[in-house]
């Protein structure tokens, strides 16, 4: 259903060659690296790991990559996550059942998105400030949602979404992929790709082609609050509790890395939601790969940062034409920008 | 009258309409021993807020203050209680790491041309990680020199104390003020927030202007990260986590624009001090839980970046229609 032709493939080999040198990496550090097993029917194994944790960044990324494109940001989805996952337990303690539970913490996460929406399509707020407000207004409506404490629950459906598997695949990596489909088949299979890239690229030129950017904006945010929330109930399942200071935190920031990583530029306009997703695997493969070799787990911090300056050094070195002046063909400077 | 002047108004009206609330309610918050507390506990923030109103009023944003307050909390904390160096040696040290931390991060965002808002995001990074590579305990500070700093204060009339680190605050933001508005720096810095493209016609140094905006906010959390060492005696990774949005808020809150160019330092001021303000109410009123200190302080981001929103409509409407267009 993706067209994999070999220029696309050409442009994801970044991406695909530094997976594969974290991943050699990893395997030299814990040499049952690629080991996978089928244990009680459900796969286990390190890879299987790496997609299992990565899911919720996945999600996050998918709708995140939309936001980038439109030229935006979205802040807040650590909150909404929390915001979520902290409805989803409380209703799961007062009994609700459980498909009441899903479409209520959906339904949040969906009102969150969309209030961001709202704030930047409707008042023209930048995103940056549109959605701070929700990421330091967000833990305090979860903490008055769980009442301060972290609430935990033993429903045996909820806690499926987090540490169930279908036939043998852990369901996070099953809803990351199923979701992962659906949003490319929309995004790629209809307009709304374009029309995505188009506002990401000149808003209000946009607009005079007759283009609803401030509908197609709502639509945006809304969609990343739904990822945002989806995201919240799986991690919030597979703790068996929800933690309203803690659920989530900095995922907003890691999910901005992987789309990031996976190429699309923070100034909007083209975008790829597979490679978000190929990034979030990246950063999960190094979180991974540093708990593995027995490093502690605070050297991550250092390693996002080192990857992000080299990106940085990367991008910004393609941009000023630095492969062209390298190859000694050396053109005018503009032009080569998208 | 002036409607850049509107939203710092507004927001004085608020602290003042907000502490008489207070004080009706519990009279006792009417004393010089809440308004010294006031000082001294949010002093870590108002420095920090202080770099941030300036990077802000460029029209960018630095996300690396807390991991910087911490950095500097720790790394003071090592080089103190570990290597036995003198404060005073290792205050200087730490400033200049900070220094050269956030000029390099400015150096970035200049020369590569990239957001500050991912530069800084990779600076939040590196500098929590520096953190836990020190150390991943909390270092307790045991010195002859703290204990003198932290016993330095003057007891107001009424029982309050006006510590050291309160003055210190209150120093920074007048110099804050002093350098916003009355130095070269200070144009320099409006005019790249107003219009970068046309700061550089004419003629304003805006490689220069950018990395000094950063070199001083890197400073400025370095001394943050002092004033909190000062205050918890203790070096701490995982201390001051998401002062950032605290400082943004209360820059937010101040008045100043988040699109450059438009705000006023004093402002800042008001924005810590209310939320100090909340802070001290949800601690007088003993059965609200601190979350509601950040539901509070998103109501009021909202609507304050509502506020502006009128008023930036306001002003646009009234100049096409003096212009006659």
């Amino acid at each position: 259903m993706i067209r994999l032709n070999t220029a696309a493939l050409t442009k994801a080999m970044p991406q695909l060659l530094s997976l594969m040198l974290i991943l050699f990496l990893n395997y030299l550090a814990f040499p049952g690296f690629f080991e996978i097993r089928l244990q009680d029917g459900r796969l286990f194994g390190s890879l299987i790991d790496v997609l299992n944790r990565g899911a919720p960044v996945i999600i996050l990324a998918i709708g995140m990559t939309a936001v980038i494109a439109s030229r935006g940001v979205d802040l807040s989805v650590g909150a909404v996550m929390a915001v979520s996952g902290a409805l989803a337990a409380t209703m799961t303690v007062a009994g609700y059942p459980l498909p009441v539970v899903i479409v209520a913490a959906l339904g949040t996460g969906l009102a969150c998105g969309l209030w961001n929406g709202i704030l930047v399509a409707y008042f023209d707020l930048q995103p940056i400030v549109a959605t701070l407000i929700l990421m330091v207004a967000g833990r305090g409506i979860a903490q008055l949602i769980t009442e301060g404490s972290i609430v935990t629950f033993t429903e045996p459906g909820l806690i499926f979404f987090g540490t169930g598997s279908f036939a043998g695949i852990p369901m996070p990596i099953l809803i990351a992929v199923s979701l992962l489909v659906v949003a490319i088949a929309v995004v790629r299979r209809t307009a709304i790709g374009l029309l995505i890239e188009s506002i990401g690229i000149n808003r209000s030129a946009s607009s005079y082609a007759g283009l609803n950017s401030k509908l197609l904006l709502l639509v945006i945010y809304g969609f990343c609050g739904f990822c945002a929330s989806l995201a919240g109930i799986i991690i919030a399942a597979d703790i068996r509790g929800a933690d309203a200071n803690n659920a989530g935190l900095w995922l907003e920031l890691d999910a901005i890395l992987a789309v990031v990583v996976g190429g699309t530029s923070l100034f909007g306009g083209r975008f790829s939601i597979l490679m978000s997703a190929l990034g979030a695997v990246i950063i999960q493969a190094m979180n991974t790969g540093i708990l593995l070799s027995g490093f502690p787990p605070e050297y991550n911090l250092i390693l996002k940062a080192l990857v992000i300056i080299v990106i940085l050094l990367a991008q910004s070195f393609s941009s000023l034409g630095g492969w062209a002046f390298l190859k000694g063909e050396f053109r005018s400077k503009g032009g080569k920008r998208q | 009258m002036n409607t850049r002047l509107l939203p710092l108004c507004a927001t004085l009206l608020i602290c003042l309409i907000a502490y008489a609330a207070c004080v009706f309610q519990f009279p006792a918050m009417f004393s010089t021993r809440v308004a010294g507390n006031l000082l001294t506990d949010n002093a870590f923030l108002g420095i920090a807020a202080v770099g941030m109103t300036f990077v802000i009023l460029s029209g960018g944003i630095d996300l690396s203050v807390g991991s910087v307050i911490a950095f500097t909390g720790v790394l003071l904390a090592v080089l103190i209680t570990h290597y036995g160096v003198h404060p005073l040696i290792a205050f200087a040290i730490a400033l200049l790491i900070t220094t050269a931390f956030g000029a390099s991060m400015g150096a970035i965002i200049h020369y590569l041309e990239v957001p500050s808002f991912i530069v800084t995001l990779a600076g939040m990074f590196l500098a929590r990680g520096m953190c836990f590579v020190m150390t991943t305990d909390s270092i307790p500070i045991d010195h002859p020199f703290y204990t003198a700093l932290q016993g330095l204060f003057y007891r107001l009339p009424g029982g309050g104390r006006l510590t050291f680190i309160g003055c210190l605050m209150v120093l920074v933001f007048l110099v804050g003020i002093v350098v916003a508005h009355f130095s070269k720096f200070g144009s320099y810095i409006y005019a790249v927030g107003g219009n970068r493209t046309s700061a550089e016609l004419m003629g304003v140094p805006v490689a220069r202007t950018t990395i000094g905006i950063y070199a001083m906010s890197g400073f400025l959390s370095g001394l943050a990260g002092i004033v909190f060492s000062l205050y918890t005696s203790a070096g701490y990774s995982l201390a001051a986590v998401g002062v950032e949005l605290d400082t943004i808020a209360a820059v937010v809150i101040g008045g100043t624009l988040l699109t450059g160019g438009v705000g006023y330092i004093a402002g800042t001021f008001i924005g810590v001090i209310i939320q100090g303000i909340i802070q001290t109410y949800i601690v007088f009123d003993g059965t609200l839980s601190s979350w509601w200190t950040k539901i509070v302080v998103g109501v009021l981001l909202f609507s304050f970046i509502a506020l502006q929103r009128i008023l930036v409509f306001l002003s646009l409407k009234r100049t096409t229609a003096t212009s006659g267009g």
